[in-house]
Formats: C-alpha cells, structure tokens, sequence
C-alpha cells in the first residue's frame, strides 16, 4: 500500500457568477483506486471533474499529480502543451456522450489508433493489431473494425470509447456518467466491463454519477457533493448503510436497492 | 496460549435519523470483546437488540461512534473505529472476512469467479482460483452447472452457499458469519458446521449470530449476550 497520492486537491473553489459550483473541496486519489463522486444534479459533479482534469480552472485552491517519475505537478499551473501531453498519454477521459469523444468521421479501428498514434506509434500493422485486441476486449465484434462509429448502437459507442480511452493504458481515467445514457441490461454489461478493466490494469478513476448503485459497485471510496460542498466522505459501503450526514441520508433513502 | 486477535473497548453506537426529526437510536454501549484465535463467539439476544450492528461495526461497515475496535493485522493492533478507508480496505483483503446474511450480486460476474475473486485480488492465477472456487462450491453442494452462471438466478439457499464460500475462500484470521446457515437444509447445515470447526481448528477466530441452537451448539465456545440498552441504563 502506497502512501503517495496519485492525484491530490485541496481547497477547489470556483463560482459561475453568484453561483457556488465548488466550495472547498479536497479530494485524494491514490494509484488503482476507484473514486465515485455522487450527489444530485447541479451539485458540482462535473465541475469538479473538470476542474481535476485542469480543463477547467478554479477561482481557488490547487490540483497536483504525481508522474510515473514521483514528481508533483501543478495541474493549472503546466503549460498547455504539457497538460495535452498528459492528457494523451497518462489520462483518459469517458464522457458520457461517447460522440464528445471519438471522430465519427473515422472508423472504429481508427478511433481507436488515433490514440496510439498520437503517442507516436507509426506501425501499422501493429497499430491495427492493438485496435483489434482493444475492439476484442471491450466486447464489438473485430470485424467492425472498418465500420464508422454511426453505425454502432449506444452500448457499442460508449465501448468504443472505452476501448479508446484505455488502449494506451492511463493511470488515471475521469469518468462522467460512463452508463448515464445507456438503457439498464446495457448498463449492467459495462458496468462489469469497466470494472473488470480497471481491475485488471490497475487504473486509478475518479467517477461521477448520480446512480448510488454504480458506486457501490465500482468504487472502494465515496465523495458526497451537495450545493458545490462535499458534504461526507469515506469508504463506499459504510457511507451508504451507515449515512452521517441529513443529505446523504436522503440521497441513500430514495433509492429502492442501494 | 492463543492470542487476542480482536479485541473491543467502551465500543458504542447509535443512529441518529435525519429524516425522522433528528430522532437518535442508541443501540450499542460499552461493548467490550475479547476473541482469540481458534475460538468462536455467538452473539445472542433478542430480535433488534444489535447483533448486527456490532457485526457490521466490527467489518468497519458502520461507523463506530465510540470506542475502539483493535484488531490484528500483520502482527500489530489496528483500530478499525479510526482506521483511514485505506487501511479498513487492507485489513478486509488479508485479515477479516464477513459473510453477509445476503449475497450482494454484481450483475453478469458467473458464481465460480464471484468466488474466486478473492484469490486473484491477492495475486493467484485465474486457473488456479477458479480450481480452489470450483472445491469449494462442490463442497457446499452448488452443481457444476450453476458454477458458470450469475447468482442474480439462483435461490436463497443458493446464493447464502456461494457467499460462504466467497467468505471461506481467503482463510482470513478472522471471520465474522451473520446467519451462515439460516436458510440451509440439514445437509448443507452439517457442511458449513464442519467448515466452521475445520476454520477454528486453523487458528481462525470467528464471531457469529446463529438462531439455531443445534448450529450454536455445534460451533461456540461461548456465547456474548447483548441486552437492550434501556433495560441495561
Ligand atoms: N458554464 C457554466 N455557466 C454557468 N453555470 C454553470 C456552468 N456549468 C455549470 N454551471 C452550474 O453549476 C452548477 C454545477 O453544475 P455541474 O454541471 O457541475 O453539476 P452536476 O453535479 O454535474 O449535475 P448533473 O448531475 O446534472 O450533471 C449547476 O448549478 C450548473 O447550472
Ligand atoms: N443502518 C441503520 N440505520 C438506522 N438504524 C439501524 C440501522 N441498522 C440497524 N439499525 C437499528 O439498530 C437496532 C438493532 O438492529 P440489528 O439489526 O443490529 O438487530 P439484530 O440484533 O441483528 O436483530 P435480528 O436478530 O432481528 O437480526 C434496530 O433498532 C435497528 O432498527
Ligand atoms: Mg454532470
Ligand atoms: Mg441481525
């Protein structure tokens, strides 16, 4: 057990106008560990997604991430070049609506290369190679691979992305509502998927979405937001059978099987 | 002489329930428990006295509002009741196990790796996981067939079969059992009493609630009785 943080923040604060969108928030996250952050809509989820991933710069407070190398880096302080790097290579991003994310002019094996690619991969045969072991593992069917993404069902889209998303093995992925837009049998196959995934390759993810089931599912620990505040924190299953605070009392008695 | 491997102090907890006007519950006071290894513990009382709540305290699954919850993890005591999530984590993959009195079931997971999953997590090849599962679950009686499939299907007595064996598979030190037999037959009964005994006969400590006083019978050293905090004031 390491003691390094992978990703730390402290003290996030950013308004829109006279809104609070984030109110002090810290956050830890240490290599390999699945964060969920919860809470209902307009609480600052998103936002302080974005603000983690230094696309979105707070009014207060610092965002540092540790490299392979050990060394601290001052997310909003990097230079652009340096951010886009990282986020090509270290980082991954899983939108909920998988078209932010892939080209859907290009085809599934291209989506999917791309990223390789921009990592300066230049062997096309490998690249092909790796597209089709990451088609495979994400469950479409290799033989799509020349397909266009329009092509592709919901479910199929956002398992693209995945596959995308991980084919140059992040440390770290943010995750947005992942199965937001996904009917519920559809949901629950990439659900196991993303766990077996991160599981399997160790990713650290912070991941946020208003289904207290998909935490209790994915996640080792738990961030309950409420009005740009985080209002409790702690491992998943004591914060959901064992609520503390009057928000996420509420928040666990209105779901039916938590 | 066998040492202490869990030990609690002055352990209490209450609810305090936002949504019904702030009203507060206390459930647990002055909880103090020593277990040994090898030994096993029945917790007894009356229905809503707590036994699942100081079950659930000990895993770190509720919070301890007081108190301490030492146990021992690689070789030193730690207190679960101020444990970081961390470490709660770490000392539930090596040291302490729990058989809930359901199984929580991820969707589309087959029963053989719900239960091998345990092994892997700490490093074994899936092959040989899988092995060690498939023993396991042969010898709670789940046929070969249903080894492949979700447990979201099986029955009742199924499911409790698959998490005793998820429970049993990583040979914790310590091992918390809500009801491991409650919906059983005789026959499966008589499998997870002997697979209680054999545990014990390891060295493994074992804290219990059973209802059925021929299972007790068969597995405690002794019983700890809680009593209603009212009567108890
Ligand atoms: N660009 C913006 N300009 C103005 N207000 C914004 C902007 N982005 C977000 N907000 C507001 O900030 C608050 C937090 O928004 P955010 O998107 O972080 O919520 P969320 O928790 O992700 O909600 P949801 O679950 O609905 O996605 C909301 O009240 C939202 O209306
Ligand atoms: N998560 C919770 N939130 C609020 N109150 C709770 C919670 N869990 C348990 N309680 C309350 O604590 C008391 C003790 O419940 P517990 O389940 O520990 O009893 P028990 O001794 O295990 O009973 P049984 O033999 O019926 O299983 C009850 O009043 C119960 O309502
Ligand atoms: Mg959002
Ligand atoms: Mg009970």
């Amino acid at each position: 057990m390491t003691d390094e943080t992978l990703l730390s923040a402290r003290k996030l604060s950013l308004s829109y106008g006279m809104l609070p969108a984030l109110v002090d928030v810290d956050v830890d996250l240490w290599p390999g560990e699945m964060l969920a952050v919860v809470g209902e809509s307009g609480s600052g989820k998103t936002t302080l997604l974005n603000v983690l991933s230094g696309r979105l710069a707070p009014d207060a407070g610092a965002v540092w991430y540790r490299d392979p190398d050990g060394h601290l880096h001052d997310v909003h302080a990097m230079p652009a070049p340096a951010l886009r790097t990282l986020h090509r290579s270290d980082w991954g991003f899983v939108h909920q609506d998988p078209r932010q994310n892939l080209r859907m002019n290009v085809t599934a094996g291209g989506n999917v290369g791309e990223r390789l690619m921009a990592q300066g991969a230049r062997h096309y045969g490998s690249i092909r190679e790796q597209a089709i072991d990451w088609l495979t593992q994400v469950e479409i069917d290799a033989g799509r691979i020349d397909d266009m993404p329009r092509t592709f069902s919901g479910g199929m889209l956002q398992r693209l992305q995945i596959a995308r998303t991980l084919v140059t093995h992040p440390r770290l992925v943010f995750m947005d509502e992942p199965t937001g837009s996904l009917d519920v049998s559809v949901q629950a196959r990439l659900l196991d998927l993303i766990r077996s995934l991160v599981t399997r390759l160790n990713i650290a993810v912070v991941l946020v979405t208003h289904d207290i089931g998909v935490a209790r599912l994915l996640a080792h620990r738990i961030i309950v937001m409420q009005r740009g505040r985080v209002v409790e924190t702690g491992l998943t299953d004591q914060v959901l059978d064992d609520p503390q605070h009057p928000y996420t009392q509420l928040l666990v008695s209105s779901v039916l099987h938590a | 002489m066998s040492q202490v491997m869990l030990r609690t102090t002055a352990l209490a907890k209450s609810f305090t329930l936002h949504l019904q006007g702030g009203v507060r519950i206390p459930v647990l006071s002055a909880i103090g428990l020593d277990l040994h290894s090898g030994e096993c513990i029945v917790l007894s009382g009356p229905s809503g006295v707590g036994k699942s709540t100081l079950m659930r305290s000990l895993y770190g699954n509720y919070r301890a509002e007081s108190g301490h919850i030492l146990i021992r993890h690689r070789g030193e005591m730690v207190d679960l009741a101020t444990a970081d999530p961390r470490t709660i984590l770490a000392v539930r993959h090596e040291t302490l196990g729990y058989v809930s009195q359901f199984l929580r079931v991820v969707p589309r997971v087959p029963a053989v790796d719900v239960v091998a999953e345990v092994p892997t997590g700490r490093g074994a090849s899936q092959d040989e996981a899988r092995r060690i599962a498939t023993d396991l679950l042969l010898r709670l009686n789940i046929p070969r067939r249903l080894h492949g499939l979700p447990p979201a299907t099986f029955s009742g007595g199924e499911q409790q079969r698959v998490n005793l064996a998820r429970g049993f598979i990583g040979n914790h030190p310590v091992l918390l059992l809500d009801e491991p037999t409650a919906s059983l037959d005789a026959e499966n009964r008589a499998v997870v009493i002997s697979m209680i005994n054999e545990a014990k006969a390891r060295g493994t400590a074992i804290i219990a609630i059973c209802h059925d006083a021929e299972v007790r019978d068969a597995i405690a050293d002794r019983l700890f009785a809680l009593t209603p905090l009212q009567d108890a004031a």
